[in-house]
């Protein structure tokens, strides 16, 4: 009788992709707290290591998964997913053949309440992206995370960086204090368009609101499935409040929102400026167009319509097969693998262009 | 059928799993209560290593507002990655049909017994690849690969 040998790869499967794959969606997070502070300003390193930071975590709900990850992401070597870039190159970039990945580093920065440590704290996560991750590892590129709640501080920098080809984008978190198109955050979209970096704006976040425009939900399933409402405030937001107009060549991001919402909501959209545009005479246009001009949107979590060809109706709806995004979300545990996300099988055109055009173009990748 | 060992019976106590390669394909074989089980080490949703997922049983509610129950306690096990649960005994998945739209989900695999307990819940559309499993001389986990 034979005798069964220990495996000898991470999955039982090959992946089956035969297109590039760039994926827009990655995060890393501290191997230690004490990582950052070899790369905090001295003048902060007392504070970060006496205080730490202080956010709205009492707005987060407990996760399903610890971490928010999958089971099979952490670490032999131990740390928490995603922090050990050899992990994250064999599990991830070698497993899934990855051509680039955007990192998005989900921690905490632009929700500080005191401001100027959360610009320190955007500074050393910065630096910290460009030292252990980018530079060892060529398939990877970074996000600025800045302290958007202060739109000075998050415009110094996004100018900081903006000439670095290491960082191809600034990160947002969704839930923010105000809706994004408030005047407060003018100053990072004037940094954002000067340095020709689109802003990214990823699900989730703790901006001191709850989620919903009628209070506090009681479960982490109504945070997570209700996260699109988050995303709709926020285009709603910038589209009414003229930022385009304002700022022509921004370019927005919406990470991980979904996107099976978004033709009705145009089309609701475009009805109420038809009738109600009035009060915002500085918009010219439908904001159906000037969705479809400004705002990209990645895949991850993937819609999954009860009958799958509603999902082809749903890419005929969106129109937007020059602005869909693929991403992982490694390594949360939402993950969408890249040979099995889609659940119609895609023309070749639309095939490559989701999985790596459209975000080289987009991020101005080789 | 090919038989292969996999462990000695000691190696896996009760709530105890080990995956092995057995074929190119990687298997995970289960102590669910004394009795061992083995699954295809990959979900049939998205294709996760489904044998590395945490062991749990069902939360299970008549109707909201009214009472809790906890059953089937370490028999399902739920993907690493998003969660699917699956029967460690038979390899099927499991829905509440309070949670979803039943009639999306007709797929249905015959000749499974339903235990009593999960009469509340609806088959979910996926099976995991499942294999026989013997004690050879109380001494070896025997598990059959077609």
């Amino acid at each position: 009788m034979a005798v069964a040998t220990a495996p000898s790869a991470l999955l039982d499967r090959p992946s089956s992709i035969d297109v590039a794959v760039i994926d827009t969606d990655i995060h890393i997070t501290f191997p230690s707290p004490d990582v950052l502070t070899n790369y905090l300003a001295p003048e902060w390193r007392e504070h970060h290591r006496t205080f730490g930071m202080r956010g709205h975590q009492g707005s987060h709900y407990p996760r399903a998964m610890p971490n928010a990850a999958r089971h099979d992401s952490w670490p032999a070597a131990g740390g928490p997913p995603g922090s050990n870039l050899g992990f994250v190159q064999e599990q991830l970039l070698d497993g899934w053949n990855i051509e680039y990945g955007i990192l998005n580093p989900l921690v905490g920065v632009g929700e500080q309440r005191n401001l100027a440590y959360g610009a320190a704290l955007a500074r050393a996560v910065n630096e910290w992206q460009l030292h252990d991750w980018v530079e060892p590892e060529a398939r990877l590129r970074a996000s600025v995370v800045v302290p958007w709640e202060d739109g000075e501080l998050a415009a110094a920098e996004i100018d900081h960086w903006g000439g670095h080809s290491a960082f191809v984008q600034a990160l947002l978190i969704i839930r923010t204090k105000e809706p994004l198109g408030r005047r407060k955050y003018w100053k990072m979209y004037e940094a954002a368009e000067r340095n020709n970096l689109p802003i990214g704006i990823h699900f989730g976040g703790a901006g001191g609101g709850p989620i919903t425009g009628a209070g506090w939900p009681s479960h982490y399933i109504e945070d997570h499935g209700g996260m699109p409402q988050a995303f709709q405030a926020q285009v709603i937001s910038l589209i009414y409040e003229g930022v385009f107009e304002r700022f022509p060549g921004l370019q927005i991001v919406l990470i991980e929102g979904g996107f099976a919402w978004i033709p009705p909501m145009l089309w609701r959209m475009d009805a109420a400026w038809r009738k109600l545009g009035a009060e915002t005479p500085y918009l010219k246009r439908p904001p159906s167009e000037v969705f479809r001009e400004h705002f990209w949107v990645s895949t991850q979590p993937m819609e999954e319509p009860l009958q799958r060809e509603y999902f082809r109706q749903l890419l005929d709806q969106l129109a937007m097969d020059d602005r869909l995004l693929f991403a992982t979300d490694y390594p949360h545990w939402d993950f969408d693998a890249p040979d099995q996300a889609f659940p119609i099988a895609l023309d070749p055109v639309r095939k490559r262009n989701f999985m790596a055009e459209n975000a080289r173009r987009l991020y101005g990748l080789p | 059928m090919a038989k292969h060992i996999v462990a000695r019976v000691d190696e896996i106590p009760p709530g105890e799993r080990k995956i092995v390669e057995i074929g190119g394909r990687t298997i995970g074989v289960f102590n669910v209560n004394g009795s061992f089980y083995a699954l295809r080490n990959r979900c049939p949703h998205q294709g996760g290593p489904l044998c590395q997922g945490r062991v749990s049983g069902f939360l299970m509610a008549t109707k909201p507002g009214g009472e809790y129950t906890y059953t089937r306690r370490g028999e399902i096990l739920r993907c690493p990655w998003h969660g699917w649960e699956f029967d460690i005994t038979t390899g099927q998945s499991w829905f509440d049909p309070a949670k979803t739209r039943v009639r999306a989900y007709e797929v249905h695999v015959e000749g499974l017994p339903m235990p009593e307990e999960m009469g509340k819940l609806l088959p979910g559309p996926y099976t995991a690849e499942t294999y026989e499993v013997s004690v050879d001389d109380q001494q070896f986990v025997v598990v059959e690969v077609p």
